[in-house]
């Protein structure tokens, strides 16, 4: 542990020591019962703080504490006389608590010197991301922030939970229709091009830097333009996505074509390799972290294009058109849950092909182990 | 490639080297887009001709075409009502009116470079703290790429509602977004720019006995700043799009995404529509270039490879 990390833990457990002399809220009752969780995670970190060993079974006890004090202070501020006019009482506990956790992400970092693994991959983000939900979820229900204005977590898992058959319906209605199948036909139809224009370099040098420009540009705004051509129903959405899909993966196909060394092309020809085998053999493996990136980049452009393209206008169903209506009616539970729905379906989406590709170039050197 | 070596090589007449190079290609793939687009015209029109032209089943294709091409609300407009659309827009108009596509521009503009300038800063302070730390680098590091898979445009009609009722100026919502889609590719390429200094420079920086910061400014930086020119160019597109798509749900307060959204309620603005689209694009595509030409400058003055020319 270093001198840094010792200080913290200390300065931690001196914060949530210090907080049981200062009201928890204005109005607070006198309670005891979840607290004292919290005096038992100051002691410990006092202690784990003032060993300066590396962590062993004492900083698991005190990972164990942390979370269990995370919830305890997360069951203090949903008390009647806490929300809405939390106080220093308080605070202070969620200062030391946040104080304590950035510690114990940095302790599970340096681990990673003695020997890396997936523990020391996973441990610190997934550590890091529950704490901004805490923060987050500790600061709306202590100031008592309106819900029009911001939801808490715990409420917009609620709002998930009340509207889940809304929230399906429309996932399915947006996703299968206009992302995937916007998705598959535009990357498909960009790397169809991009063979085309492989194969004739008139095509190439002419279409590349259209492409290049074209890739930039606010594609998304053609969404109007559609719905004249394809009237409002589902196709309009696709075909935005279609859109915006194909012009990086044409520029990335093209540039993962071009990627292999002229040594490698060499030593095809020398086999008597003609076009065909070149490129089924050598050239689209080696143009797969290209053609991966780009279906990357368009997984995210296809959620946006079809979620976007349904705030214009659309038949009565959707992500995008019952984010839209019900904002308008600030009307924020569901809007939240669609966007915690599009937030996780976007993941998802994207991390299913990030695990694909890993599959497919597990040859490339950036999967390395040092 | 290959094929380019065995191909025989072009003749020395002027076509041979206009062809060869990219100038060439492109104005002639461009040619046949238009010309395709002109085509498309008259079949993608046809509801419109005859609301114009009860009895053009009769015409002959020639005055069925010219028409077509000259509607006002047709379903696709032609490039040369498009150019005719947007010189009116820009030059034509008082620059601070309604209908001036400058005073849109303007308030597209302002929003998208907020956003740049902030967005920026804050991939650079990113990139900077994931580098040098190893905890920010695991606990950060993901959820910046977690962050980019969540499509945020539709946090744009709720945005617009809360800042409705904290009573913010309308430009803050929309800098938010454009900030959030540009500190990304930022960040992402400055950590790359700045661990692209190899071992062995680093261990030549530690033999001269030069801190951190001394590391930091006078060879992590410099190494970094090509690739930095590059994540803005990608980033100030970001700004751009972001920009637009927050203004399209707020109807009134102008801005180029307000003119599509009349365009597209308005039968009689369509114009308008295609004017602001592509405005936009050019908005998009002069902003990329001048960030093009700074960088020329820069990485010139520098002495970096790929400066100059």
């Amino acid at each position: 542990m270093t001198a840094f990390q010792s200080r913290g833990w200390l300065l931690s457990g001196v914060l949530i020591l210090l907080s049981a002399f200062f009201p928890l809220a204005d109005a607070a009752a006198p309670g005891f019962a979840p607290q004292a969780v919290l005096y038992a995670a100051a002691l410990v970190f006092l202690l784990v703080g003032g060993r300066r060993r590396p962590g062993g079974a004492s900083f698991a006890a005190a990972l164990v504490l942390l979370v269990a004090s995370a919830a305890a202070l997360t069951a203090i501020v949903h008390r009647p006389d806490v929300a809405g006019g939390a106080s220093w009482g308080f605070w202070l506990k969620a200062v030391g608590l946040w104080l304590a956790s950035w510690m114990a992400v940095d302790g599970i970092a340096d681990g990673e010197k003695a020997g890396a693994s997936r523990w020391h991959d996973l441990a610190p983000a997934v550590l890091f991301g529950a704490t901004l939900l805490a923060l987050w979820e500790w600061i709306v229900a202590g100031f008592g922030i309106q819900p029009i204005n911001l939801l808490a977590p715990s409420a917009i898992g609620a709002a998930v939970g009340y509207y889940a058959q809304t929230l399906v319906q429309d996932f399915v209605w947006t996703f299968l229709r206009e992302v995937l199948l916007g998705w598959l036909v535009g990357s498909g139809a960009g790397f169809a091009v991009a063979l085309v224009a492989d194969r004739i370099p008139f095509l190439r040098r002419g279409l590349l830097p259209l492409g290049n420009i074209v890739s930039a540009l606010p594609i998304v705004g053609i969404a109007p333009v559609m719905i004249w051509w394809f009237s409002y129903e589902w196709p309009s959405k696709t075909a935005v996505v279609i859109a915006m899909t194909f012009f990086p993966m044409l520029v990335n196909t093209v540039a993962g074509l071009a990627a292999t060394g002229s040594l490698e092309r060499d030593l095809m020809r020398s086999y008597g390799a003609t076009y065909w085998p070149t490129l089924v053999r050598l050239r689209l493996p080696a143009a797969m972290p290209f053609i991966f990136n780009g279906l990357k980049i368009n997984s995210t452009l296809a959620m946006i294009g079809a979620i976007v393209a349904e705030y214009f206008d659309g038949p009565t169903m959707g992500m995008g058109f019952r984010i839209n209506t019900r904002a308008a009616l600030s009307d924020s539970g569901i809007v939240w849950a669609e966007i915690a729905v599009a937030m996780v379906a976007g993941s998802l989406f994207y991390g299913i092909i990030a695990l694909v590709e890993r599959a497919v170039t597990f040859w490339h050197p950036s999967y390395r182990r040092a | 490639m290959t094929t380019e070596a065995l191909a025989l090589p072009a003749g020395r007449s002027p076509r041979g080297r206009l062809m060869r190079g990219q100038a060439g290609p492109v104005a002639v793939v461009v040619l046949a887009i238009v010309a395709a687009w002109y085509l498309a015209c008259l079949p993608m029109n046809w509801d419109a001709l005859q609301r114009a032209m009860p009895d053009a089943a009769s015409r002959t294709l020639a005055e069925q075409f010219v028409a077509a091409i000259n509607l006002p609300d047709g379903k696709i407009a032609a490039p040369h009502q498009i150019v005719a659309a947007m010189v009116q827009g820009l030059f034509f108009e008082p620059p601070f009116g309604r209908r001036s596509l400058v005073y849109h521009s303007m308030i597209t503009l302002s929003s998208a470079l907020s956003g740049f300038v902030l967005g920026a800063v804050l991939g650079i302070i990113l990139a900077v703290l994931i580098v040098h730390y190893r905890s920010m680098r695991k606990s950060l590091m993901p959820w910046v790429i977690i962050s980019q898979t969540i499509p945020i445009l539709a946090l744009v009609p709720l945005l617009n509602a809360v800042l409705g009722q904290l009573d913010l100026p309308i430009i803050v919502p929309k800098a938010l977004i454009a900030t959030y889609l540009c500190f990304f590719p930022v960040t992402v390429g400055m950590v790359k720019g700045l661990t692209s200094p190899d071992p062995m420079q680093l261990d030549l920086m530690r033999t001269y006995d030069a801190s951190k910061a001394q590391t930091f400014w006078k060879l992590r930086w410099p190494a970094a700043t090509p690739y930095l020119f590059a994540s803005l160019k990608i980033a100030i597109a970001g700004c751009i799009v972001g920009a637009i798509v927050a203004e399209m749900p707020t109807g009134a307060q102008g801005g180029l995404g307000s003119r599509l959204l009349a365009g597209y309620q308005y039968n009689n603005l369509r114009l308008v529509l295609w004017a602001a689209l592509f405005t936009a694009a050019l908005l998009s595509a002069g902003l990329i270039s001048l960030i093009a030409l700074a960088e020329r400058r820069v990485l010139a003055s520098m002495g970096v490879a790929g400066g100059g020319r």
